[in-house]
């Protein structure tokens, strides 16, 4: 199996018009298991969608690079640290599938074409294609919308179809950039139990941004929390709220748990001390 | 259906009977029927069923065909009546009746050496020759400058230089290049058109939200995939409503393509009948330039409505 490293990455975006440059994100090291569920947390600007970007091969580092298994994804190769370069991945690639916040699925096609649309690319013929994002979309509950447009759909079923279309590319890890976050309270926890039924099911590896405490969380096996000006990890967490619910299936349950309320009052602590000191500037 | 006719009048008007006298029964139907036909009025003026949200929602709503109808009939009417009533000379403006019968005069016997069919067949294919031209070098020029610096450095600056000049401008020169025969007029016309086509071809590449396009390079598309399955259907909309745009250019600068050396057209028509103060040909002749227009515009929006139902949505 495959883990996705970070090796002392940092980005820093050019100022506009000869302005003050910023640094996004400062020497991150970080690696995700396989099987693994990491949750990012942390005040806006802190460079969570930065981080997912880098690892989903959207940008580059100003320094550092980042490694999937033997691949690179980004960043300048280091064949001196010992990593065999065999197949140079480099950007964006199918083992690594996003999920969007919104406006990711393709209005001109329905709910089925856009879940099988990644194997389209890859030029799979139709009849696999078809079973494929078939099976899927019976996952998360979608499939006897198959033929509706897109646009049809509810914000939930949406997100729903893009969960289906990241899975039916069948890639390495998932990264999710705040899928939940455009949903209301009720969708957001069915989908949130979904996803951890998914994340057992196939054992891929996430990463999952977020700004709700909570669903940080009851999500992660790993919860790391994120602090702006530089971008950078400050805490990291061990969890596992998210087996006890999928041993006990019942969410309320072990969001009501003593350890839990105080695992949210601690990291309410430090995101609140971060907002606090970011509505300053 | 004696039953059903005693019941109701309204069906007796719908479904008059041959065999009765058409006076004995149009009295009294008249009688009964009358608040009835006011409130169908109202109904036909109304703005429709108010949708929920809407009333406080965005202002502008409901059908407005029924107002539309009625103010072209108030025109027609207004037009009319000036004319008849002798306050407005036939020179300056003939009455409608004479634009009709000059116009099945036209197209019996012919105006200026053509007949009617072929003065609207040679402005239809100079408009649509240019604009099957313009469809074919437009609207891929402007996808290159949208995804190609190159594309958008070589183009932009041509582009941007002649698109605000009016075509009487360069007229001259495109004569004096391509001499009086047809290919002037095509050239004059594909070049009102061209412009707006291929802006906004640009335009429409430019849409495309960043999101579907990183969706698709993470679920493994090359960037000709990209171009091709993500871009190209973004620009759809834009592409279209370019060519709603540029087919109405054309038509502006048939006239201005038809005023040199030629023989048939319906621009070369009205300016002809326009040289003899043949009053009541220029007005037939802007009509039916008018008509065929929007005509063709309400089949780009029907073409708008089956290709891209995902607009705006």
């Amino acid at each position: 199996m495959s883990k996705l490293q970070i090796h002392d990455v940092s980005v820093v975006y050019p100022g506009l018009n000869g302005g003050e440059q910023v640094r996004a994100l400062s020497d991150i090291n970080f690696t995700i298991e396989p099987g693994e569920f990491v949750v990012a947390l942390g005040a806006s600007g802190c460079g969570k969608t930065t981080l997912l970007s880098l690892m989903a091969g959207f940008i580059s580092p100003t320094e550092g690079y980042l490694t999937l298994g033997q691949s690179q994804i980004s960043g300048l190769p280091r064949v001196a640290c010992g990593i065999d370069l065999r197949d140079k991945i480099d950007g964006p690639g199918k083992e690594r599938g996003v999920v969007f916040q919104k406006h990711a699925l393709l209005p001109w096609l329905n709910v089925i074409e856009n879940t099988e649309f990644g194997l389209k690319l890859q030029g799979i013929g139709k009849k696999e294609r078809r079973e494929r994002a078939t099976h899927f979309l019976k996952l998360v509950g979608l499939e006897e919308f198959h033929n509706h447009p897109v646009y049809q759909l509810s914000g939930g079923m949406q997100q729903r179809v893009g969960i289906a279309r990241a899975l039916t590319n069948d890639p390495k890890m998932l990264l999710l950039d705040e899928p939940l976050g455009a949903l209301d309270a009720l969708t957001r926890e069915v989908l949130q139990e979904l996803l951890l039924d998914v994340w057992k099911e196939t054992q891929k590896m996430m990463f999952f941004i977020t700004h709700s405490v909570e669903e940080a969380l009851f999500m992660a096996s790993r919860l790391i929390i994120m602090s702006p000006r530089p971008g950078r990890i400050t805490h990291e967490f061990k969890l596992d709220f998210n087996e006890r619910f999928l041993e006990c299936r019942d969410a309320r349950k072990v969001k009501s748990m003593p350890d839990f309320i105080a695992m949210r009052e601690e990291v309410l602590g430090i995101i609140h001390g971060d907002e606090v000191v970011g509505g300053l500037h | 259906m004696m039953a059903t006719k005693a019941l109701s009048p309204k069906t007796a008007v719908a479904q008059p009977e041959r065999n009765k006298p058409v006076t004995s029964k149009a009295e009294p139907v008249n009688k009964q029927a009358s608040p009835n036909v006011i409130q169908r009025i109202r109904k036909l003026f109304s703005a429709g069923p108010v949708m929920p949200g809407e009333s406080y929602g965005a202002p502008g709503h409901g059908k407005s065909l029924a107002i539309s109808v009625v103010t072209a009939t108030s025109l027609l009417l207004l037009w009319y009546i000036v004319t008849a009533a002798g306050w407005i000379g036939p020179l300056f403006l003939p009455s409608p009746l004479a634009v009709v019968a000059r116009f099945w005069e036209i197209l019996t016997e012919g105006f200026a050496g053509a007949s009617l069919l072929e003065h609207t067949g040679w402005s239809m294919l100079r408009v649509f020759g240019a604009f099957a031209l313009a469809m074919l070098t437009a609207i891929p020029i402007g996808i290159l400058m949208g995804v190609n610096r190159v594309g958008r450095g070589l183009f932009d600056p041509i582009i941007e230089f002649y698109r605000p000049l009016p075509p009487l401008a360069y007229l001259p020169l495109v004569i004096i290049w391509l001499g009086i025969g047809e290919t002037s007029k095509i050239v004059l016309i594909y070049m009102a058109i061209f412009a707006p086509m291929a802006l906004s071809a640009r335009a429409g590449v430019r849409s495309v939200a960043i999101e579907q396009i990183h969706a698709a390079y993470s679920m493994g598309a090359s960037r000709w995939q990209v171009i091709r399955y993500i871009i190209l259907k973004n620009a759809l909309p834009e592409i279209l409503t370019g060519m709603r745009i540029g087919i109405g250019f054309g038509w502006t600068t048939l006239v201005a393509a038809e005023m040199v050396a030629a023989q048939a057209g319906l621009g070369f028509m009205v300016l002809n009948a326009a040289e003899f103060l043949v009053t009541d040909v220029v007005i037939m002749g802007i009509i039916m330039i008018g008509i065929i227009a929007y005509l063709f515009d309400m089949l780009m929006r029907y073409a708008e409505k089956t290709l891209v139902p995902w607009k705006g949505k």
